[in-house]
Formats: structure tokens, sequence, C-alpha cells
């Protein structure tokens, strides 16, 4: 056996703090090894280049590469040995970069260390056995979660690329946040009406099936070969029959249902459209308020429908879907603003959040786009606008930027003062984050044409006073308190995760940080790929993002999919768990403890039962191995015998 | 009245037993100005079974003058009391009064956090502290160890007239990773032991606002205008009373009012209690026992509809019965309007 080892300087990155020189030389002293050297940059085109000539010329045939982390070039160096007719099997790499260089001052201490790492690699490929990927169908289907501006983009570009698509939008229509919208910035065009084609397209593509009012109950398989069972729930509403018409939504006596499309700024009927441009535009019971639920008799919409579409026994369905990928789309949450109780939020009806105020804007909103106070729908004449309320507090736990605040917040003012001529605003602000295209000019606007008052300071307190709402907060710029008499506050409330996020992240196998935004696979330059081969993300799931950004998110994510499914078939891993048929004592406790379910039993042609790995579903994770109690089943590439040559290694030194 | 909604859970004991004995810090305060708070406070803790003793040879907590100078100085001085109580054998203190309160935490708090400021602290000590005592506030004892439960069932007299509101002041809850007791912004503990004792209880967006404490002196005219916003925004918010935890709130709420009067044009006329007054009061003691001729401003008035348990129950019953009559009659007529849709 000939190894070869490379050692990378990574420019300054390595040979910074570790003696490169130093470790090729006792390198060299290793048994087996038969060529070791340092190199400036391995994994540049010469650098590769370096490692097929030397294969040849010394007939390596295991090859060690001691540089960063096998995350950044494992697959290079791979690829490199495999066209010098290596197994890219055969390849081990140190990292004594992230491991050792990085984190590390001490140069003698970093280079033994690095010395220590490289023979363990050495150890360990001298073990490997040569292992060969086989290939599987991909089922072009896509599913994309979530029917928002993000979801309906990536759904629209799969669609119109000739993928079918399968959207499963969880509220009765889709369209999301933006649908709630009253006007964008920094336009100030109609969002519905931008939005509204796109609405419609969704619903009428042939190529996508849109399940709304639906939620992922479970996602069982892989990447190119997905099971989705989806929750459609119950509308007491045969949908199929539905026409919209609206007439049970005006005679039901239930008059006090919470509205979540209009984030409860005004009740709305048991039985509901959420909104006229909604899609699909069905009609829903809410069985908190029904009166036939909630008193057993009523049954007024029932007798009211023209199409008799109502059914009070309907019942929760599931449905399985087929895919090969996922696009994640589940959007964002904004802060409970009883959280914020020194703003009084929750406690005061006319402190508001920007979103509910968006639906007082708004001409198909609770008050036909009229601006009144929630308290006493009068017109309010001086609003104080709050950004930051929530965002930027670390006392809160939300450490974060919630992105496009200042945004909505200058096109609020804006808005404001085309309804109400008369009205002054005013908006504390602690910094105007106005980064976008037309944007900043857009803020300078609100303030030079439209006479908004900007405050550069933090709310300390709002506190009623009679019919008025009393915001104090301190002007930092002049150093001085305020105190502004407001006859309605809107509160910029901070951007959060789903409550339920992390729970569809498990469901998905993806990670999530501690805000419970999706982790994306590189911050930079793999934005829209998880660290799970198959799904993706697109839009506020992954961070607070605004409309631009969230389409642009859209479209990325769409791109990825038609590139993976641009082949037939996709190259299993194989570096997967085996079973030693003839030491497994069918004890199958790898079956219990498989978080893939991807083993099961099988009986063998003796009547004995044994463990059986499903090479395709199987994710390489390891858990079954120490489970095993007779070492039976094994992970290719981890087996227990290469991971005790490099403890071995390691101990002997 | 409404009563409020509180937004944050405390946590708060179940049983209503206690069963062990704390240290009572009283502090300077309750043996001069604030004579009032302690003996209330003894006269309730003593209803609730709550044992307690003082510490032998207790001195000065250091309040605010000395961590303006010295900190270890100023953690020495608390450190002391604490020292004493843990000798005694006994591991948690009631501090009455939230400036001593604050400087026995903070004490606890930077010794615990740094062995160096501990052994710079311990130097100037007879004996060395070793962190074995928890300091907690009046109101932290009777929510957290006695329980609202327990005080509900010692109420024995109702107070319909009064309409309080409860009023924290700066440092009871602040600042939060010294208190480690209730919201820091929204405290509600107050709101929930008044309310616990059948006390009608005001929604009280000052409870937090500066008093202006110890500037009464240097700064009359300052704590004139600050008092004064607090008065009237009690009096806005539909009390009748104001419930305080802190004596330096109370003097310059009560007796300074004469003073705001005079100076701002106002003409309050609104007791400061402390809470422990009122508790006193519930659990049926006479205004004498609960010392309350000591208040500036008498809140006599407020207490001459005092009912039993018994008869505000039976007034509460004949109410409700009034108002499911009244109920019935709309629901009747809810359902007709149901059938005229129909």
């Amino acid at each position: 056996m000939r190894v070869g080892v490379f050692i990378c300087h990574c420019g300054n990155n390595i040979a910074g703090t570790v003696d490169v020189a130093k470790v090729a030389e006792e390198t060299r002293k290793i048994p087996g090894v038969a060529y070791a050297t340092t190199y400036m940059y391995t994994c540049s085109e010469p650098g590769q280049e370096e490692i097929k000539e030397a294969i040849k010329r010394e007939k390596l045939d295991r090859i060690v590469v001691a540089a960063c982390s096998p995350r950044m070039h494992e697959l290079t160096f791979r690829r490199t040995i495999e066209k010098a007719g290596l197994n890219r099997y055969f390849f081990e790499m140190a990292n004594i970069r992230e491991h050792v260089s990085w984190i590390g001052e001490n140069r003698e201490l970093n280079t033994k260390k690095a010395i220590e790492a490289v023979r363990m690699a050495v150890a360990k490929v001298m073990q490997n056995k040569p292992l060969y990927s086989s290939s599987f169908k991909i089922n072009k289907r896509v599913l994309v979660i979530g029917g928002g501006v993000a979801g309906m983009q990536a759904a629209l570009d799969c669609a119109d690329g000739g993928l079918e698509v399968v959207l499963v939008e969880k509220s009765p229509s889709v369209g999301g946040m933006m649908a709630r919208l009253d006007k964008t910035f920094p336009t100030v065009d109609c969002s519905i009406c931008i939005l509204g084609p796109k609405m419609v397209d969704v619903a009428q593509h042939e190529k996508i099936k849109l399940y709304a009012f639906s939620e992922i109950e479970d996602i069982k398989g892989y990447v190119g070969n997905y099971q989705i069972k989806i929750k459609k729930k119950a509308t007491y509403v045969d949908w199929s029959k539905c026409t919209g018409c609206g007439a049970c939504m005006e005679k039901c006596p239930s008059k006090n249902a919470y509205d979540a499309f209009n984030f409860g700024v005004a009740p709305t009927r048991a039985i509901n459209i959420p909104f006229p441009q909604a899609i699909p535009k069905k009609a829903k019971i809410d069985p908190k308020y029904c009166r036939q639920f909630t008193k057993g008799k009523c049954g007024v919409c029932a007798k009211i429908c023209p199409t008799k579409a109502i059914n009070y026994e309907m019942v929760d369905e599931i449905v399985t879907e087929e895919v090969g990928a996922i696009i994640v789309a589940t959007g964002y949450s904004l802060i409970d603003m009883e959280k914020l109780p020194e703003y009084g939020g929750g406690k005061y009806p006319d402190v508001i959040s920007g979103i509910q105020y968006e639906r007082l804007l708004n001409a198909s909103g609770p008050t036909a786009g009229h601006i009144v106070r929630p308290s006493d729908h009068e017109e309010p004449k001086t609003i104080v606008f709050v950004s930051c309320a929530g965002s930027r507090d670390k006392s809160i736990g939300i450490p974060y930027c919630s992105n496009f605040c200042c945004m909505y917040i200058a096109k609020q003012a804006i808005l404001t003062k085309d309804h109400i001529p008369d009205s002054q605003s005013y908006v504390f602000y602690m910094d105007i984050r106005s980064p976008g295209k037309g944007y900043d000019e857009f803020t300078r606007r609100a303030q030079e044409e439209y006479g908004v008052h900007y405050i550069r300071g933090r709310v300390s307190r709002i506190y009623p006073k009679g019919k008025k709402m009393v915001v104090r907060g301190a002007d930092t710029l002049l150093g001085t308190q305020v105190e502004i008499e407001a006859d309605l506050v809107v509160l910029g409330t901070a951007v959060v995760a789903n409550s339920d996020a992390a729970h569809m992240a498990e469901k998905l196998h993806i990670s999530y940080d501690t805000s419970g935004f999706y982790v994306e696979s590189h911050p930079k330059l793999r934005p829209v790929e998880t660290n799970t081969s198959g799904v993706f993300l697109a839009g506020a799931c992954q961070g607070p993002k605004d409309i631009p950004a969230s389409v642009g998110q859209g479209s990325a994510a769409a791109s990825k999919v038609q590139a993976l499914f641009s082949k037939d078939m996709l190259e299993s891993d194989p570096a997967i768990a085996r079973v030693n048929i003839n030491t497994c004592v069918g004890c199958l406790k790898c079956v219990s403890t498989c978080p893939f379910q991807a083993i099961k039993d099988k009986e063998l042609k003796d009547g004995r039962v044994v463990a059986d790995v499903i090479e395709t579903v199987c994710a390489g994770c390891g858990v079954c191995t120490s489970t095993c109690p007779c070492g039976a089943i094994q992970l290719q590439h981890f087996t227990d015998n290469q991971l005790l040559a490099e403890v071995n290694a390691l101990c002997q030194m | 009245m409404k009563w409020q909604k509180f937004s944050k859970d405390l946590k708060e004991n179940q049983t209503g037993m206690v069963e062990k004995e704390y240290g009572y810090y009283a502090g300077c305060s309750l043996e001069g100005t604030a004579s009032e708070y302690d003996t209330s406070l003894r006269v309730v803790l003593n209803t609730l079974g709550v044992k307690f003793r003082e510490p032998d040879d207790w001195s000065c907590c250091g309040s605010t003058p000395a961590h303006t100078v010295d900190h270890v100085l100023a953690a020495a001085l608390a450190a002391r009391n604490l020292s004493i109580v843990e000798k005694s054998g006994l591991d948690t203190i009631i501090a009455p009064c939230p400036s001593c309160m604050t400087v026995l935490k903070k004490a606890q708090y930077n010794m615990k956090g740094s062995d160096d400021f501990a052994a710079k602290v311990n130097q100037l000590l007879d004996e060395p502290y070793n962190l074995g005592v928890e300091t907690k506030s009046a109101l932290q004892i009777l929510l957290e160890d006695v329980g609202l439960e327990a005080i509900e069932k010692k109420v024995t007299h109702i107070f319909p007239d009064l309409k309080v509101a409860p009023y924290y002041g700066c440092i009871l809850t602040r600042p939060p990773q010294l208190a480690q007791f209730d919201d820091p912004e929204n405290p509600v503990s107050m709101d929930k032991i008044l309310s616990a004792a059948k006390i009608n209880v005001c929604d009280f967006a000052f409870k937090l606002e500066c008093c202006g404490a110890a500037f009464g002196v240097p700064k009359r005219d300052m704590v004139n205008r600050l008092t004064y916003k607090v008065l009237s925004m009690a009096i806005d918010a539909g009390a009748n009373c104001i419930a305080v935890a802190c004596p330096l709130c109370q003097q310059n709420l009560d007796l300074r009012q004469e003073q705001v009067n005079r100076t701002m044009g106002s003409s309050f006329n609104i007791p400061v209690l402390y809470f422990s007054q009122i508790l006193g009061l519930a659990f049926g003691f006479s205004p004498k026992e609960v010392a309350l001729d000591k208040l500036v401003v008498g809140a006599d008035n407020l207490l001459k509809n005092r009912l039993t348990v018994e008869e505000w129950e039976k007034m509460r019953e004949a109410e409700a019965q009034a108002k499911k009559q009244k109920g019935k009659k709309a629901i009747e007529k809810d359902e007709q309007s149901t059938e005229e849709t129909e």
C-alpha cells in the first residue's frame, strides 16, 4: 500500500501557525506513506494536477490531503483522485485548518496536533475499502410548503419549467402576508393588484395542485423520493360545491369570531371567506365560534347555502403525495404585543401593530380603508409609529433587526398623510435602515415631502391619558425627553419565526437557529440550499425579508430544483449502513432506533430473521451501529475497524 | 369593577404552608418614618403563619450613599448583616424596604460573581460571609412562599369602596438580573396579592414611574413635579387610594402631597397605604392595629363601608342573580334575532 500525503499551506491560513514542512517530514516516517509534500493551495488547479501526477509517478493508491474541513473540499479531491484512476473512497482529509491552525496560536503545539491529525487520516485511509454508488430514479415532482409570495413564485417558476408542483398552504387562501398589505414600498403600488394575478395563476396552472387549509403531517423518504402526508383540515364546507357567493357569511348570526386574516382588527363571522380576492374563494367554518358547534343548534348557513355545500360532519383528511424535492416557504410571524408590556400592547386598544394598521389602510379591510381608532372609531390626527418594537432587544431574546419595518413605517406614514391630510405622524427610530434600491429616497420623501417627524430615540412607555395615548421616549439627538399625545400608536413589531418552525424543521431534517429561522447551507454561496439535499428554502422562514428578496429567493429555489431534476437518475451515497448477515442475531434493536425507518426485518432461506437496510432510505447517521450488540451492522466508510485504526494511531504516539 | 388581566404567570406557592423560619431585616426606615409598614407587615406575616425573627445586632445596610462612595465598602455593610443571619442558621431574609433589599441582593450577586470581590469584602468583615442567604422582598415572600390561596383564606373583611392603584416604584423589580422577581417592566405581584385579598385593583400605567426618591431635599421642585404625575395618573386610572411597598415612595406621595398641591395648584387628597396595611384591614384588624393613624392623608372615608365576607358574598349573589335574569332576557332576544335572520 502506497499512501501519498499532501499538506496544504492555505496561504497563511495554515502555514501561519503550523510548520507544514515539519508535518511533511514527520509524515514521511509513518509506515505505509510513500510520498509526502506541501503545497501552497492544494485545492487550486495546479495543486490538483500535482496530486494526479504524483499518483502516476509514485504509484500511489491511497491519498490524504491535510488542509481545511472536509465540508469545503472533500468532494473536490475525491473527484481529483477518481480522474487519476483511484476509487474516490481511497481518500481522507485531515482537517488542520478549522481544527488546528485557526483555533490555536502556539506554533509548536499546533504542529504537533497537525501531525497527529495526519497520522490518524493515514491510519484510516489504509483501512478504507472501495465503495461504489448506485443510482436511482428521481420523482420529478416538487412540494412547496407555504403559499405566500415566496412559495407562489417558487411554485410558478417550477410549474412554468414543466414540473408538477404540490403547493400546501395552511390558511384558507394563498397570498400570505403580502395579501394583507395595502401598498408596497418604495413604489406605493397596490399590493393585492400585483399579487392577485400571481394568485390566480397559481390556482389555474395545470401543473400546480393546491392544497389550501392543509398542513404537512409527515415527511418520509430522501432526495428524489419523498412521501408526504398532507392533512386537509376540516372546513365544514364542501369546497367542490362552494361557489364563494358569501351568502352564508352575510347571514351567520355568530358575529364575534376572531379574524386571523385581519389580525383581529375587527371580528368576523364564524363562517367566512377571508378576503374578497381569496384564492380559493371558498368559505370555511370556525368551530370555536360557530353556534352549531358551541350550542349544538343554528344551521343558518346550511339552510341559506344555494349549493348545499355545508357539512357539519366533515373531518380532517389525510392524503399522500410523492415528490422528489421540497421548497420550504413557511414565512414568518410577528411578536405577540403582550410581550411588550411597557408599550401597553394588547392592553390598550389604540396601540396596534403595523400589520393591523395595514388592514385599517386597506380598502378591503374591516374599515374599508378609513383610518379609525379601534377604541371609539374616530379619525386619529396624531399618529406615532414606534420602530424596533421588540427588534434589536436582547432582553426579550430578539437581538436581530426585523429588516423591513423602517420601510413600511415610512410607507404607512406617507399613506396616513394621503388619507388624513391634516394629520401629523411621528416616527421613533433607532436607525433608519433603508439600504434597498430606491429605499433611502423613499424615507427621505416621507420626511421632506410628507412632513413626517422623525425622532431618533427609543420609546420607554406608552400610557393612556383621557382619550389620548401618551408616548414617552428620548430624543437622543436633542438629548431630551419627549412626550407626544397621540390618538393612535402603531408598533413596528418584531418579526419572529413561526411558532411551529422548529417542529417543521424536525420533520424536514433541516437545522434552525436560536431564533427559529431555518439555516441555509452557506450564508453567502448557498443561500437557498439546506444541509439536507433535496430541501430548499425561500422567503422569510430563513430570516426577515422584504418582498423583492422573498421573490428572488423563490425563483432561486425553483432554479435549484430545476437543476436537480435536470438529471433522470441520482447517485446514492454508498456510505450507509450494511448488515453482516453472518453475525446478525436478529434482535432488531436497530429497526426501532433508526430515525429514518430505513431498516426492516428480512427472513433468510434458512428461516433466520435478520436486519436489512433499505439502501435508498438510509441517511448514514450511524445510530444503528452503536445500537447493535454484536457489531453486525456497520456504517460503510466509518466501520469499527476504520475508526479504531484512527484511535490506535493516536494512542501509539 | 373589571379586575385586571395579568400578562405573566408568576410562580407561587400552591400549598399555603410555610414551614421554615425567616430572618426579618427591618432596616432604618421601618423603625422610623415607616413604622406603620413594620407594624402592619408583622401583623400580616403573623396572621399568615410566617415565622420570622430579627437578626441580633443588625446594622445599616449601606443604602444609596455607601455604593456611591465605594462598592466594596457598600457590599461589606450589607454582607455583615447577611453573615449574621447565616450564622443564626437561617437561609432566607425578608427585606421589606426595597432599598435594603436591592443592596442586600447586590452584595450577594457581586460576591457570588467574583471570588476576588468576595475576598475583598470578607477582609472587612469579622466573620466571613459564605453566600448562604437569599434576600426576598415582602411581596416575594407572600407570593412565592405563602401563596395567594393562603392569603385568600385569611380574608375576613371586604372594603367595597377601596379602589387601589398598586405602585411598585423603581427598584422593587429592577434591575431584573438582581431582583429575579416579577416582570421588570410590568410587575403584577402586588396586583395579584391585593386581588387575592378581594381588593379592587386599578390598571395603573405609572406603577413604575419615578417618585423622585431622595431628591426631595436637594431638588424639591423636581420631586414635586414627579409625584404630581404619579398622583394624577392614579386619579385618572380611577383609583381613590395608592398601595406602596417602599418607605421612600410612601413618604414622597403621602407626606409631600400638600406640598405638591401648593406648588402645582392641584387638590389631591388620596391616601397612600402600604400594601401590608390594606392586607391587615382585609384580615380583620382595626385601623389602629395596622397603624393607619400614621398616615398624613387619612383613609378613614374609604374604610367606612366595611363588610364581612359573608355579607359581601350575599350581596354578590344577589347581584349575580339580577345579572342572570338580565342575561336570560338577552339570550332570548338573541335567539329571536337568529330566528328572524332565518
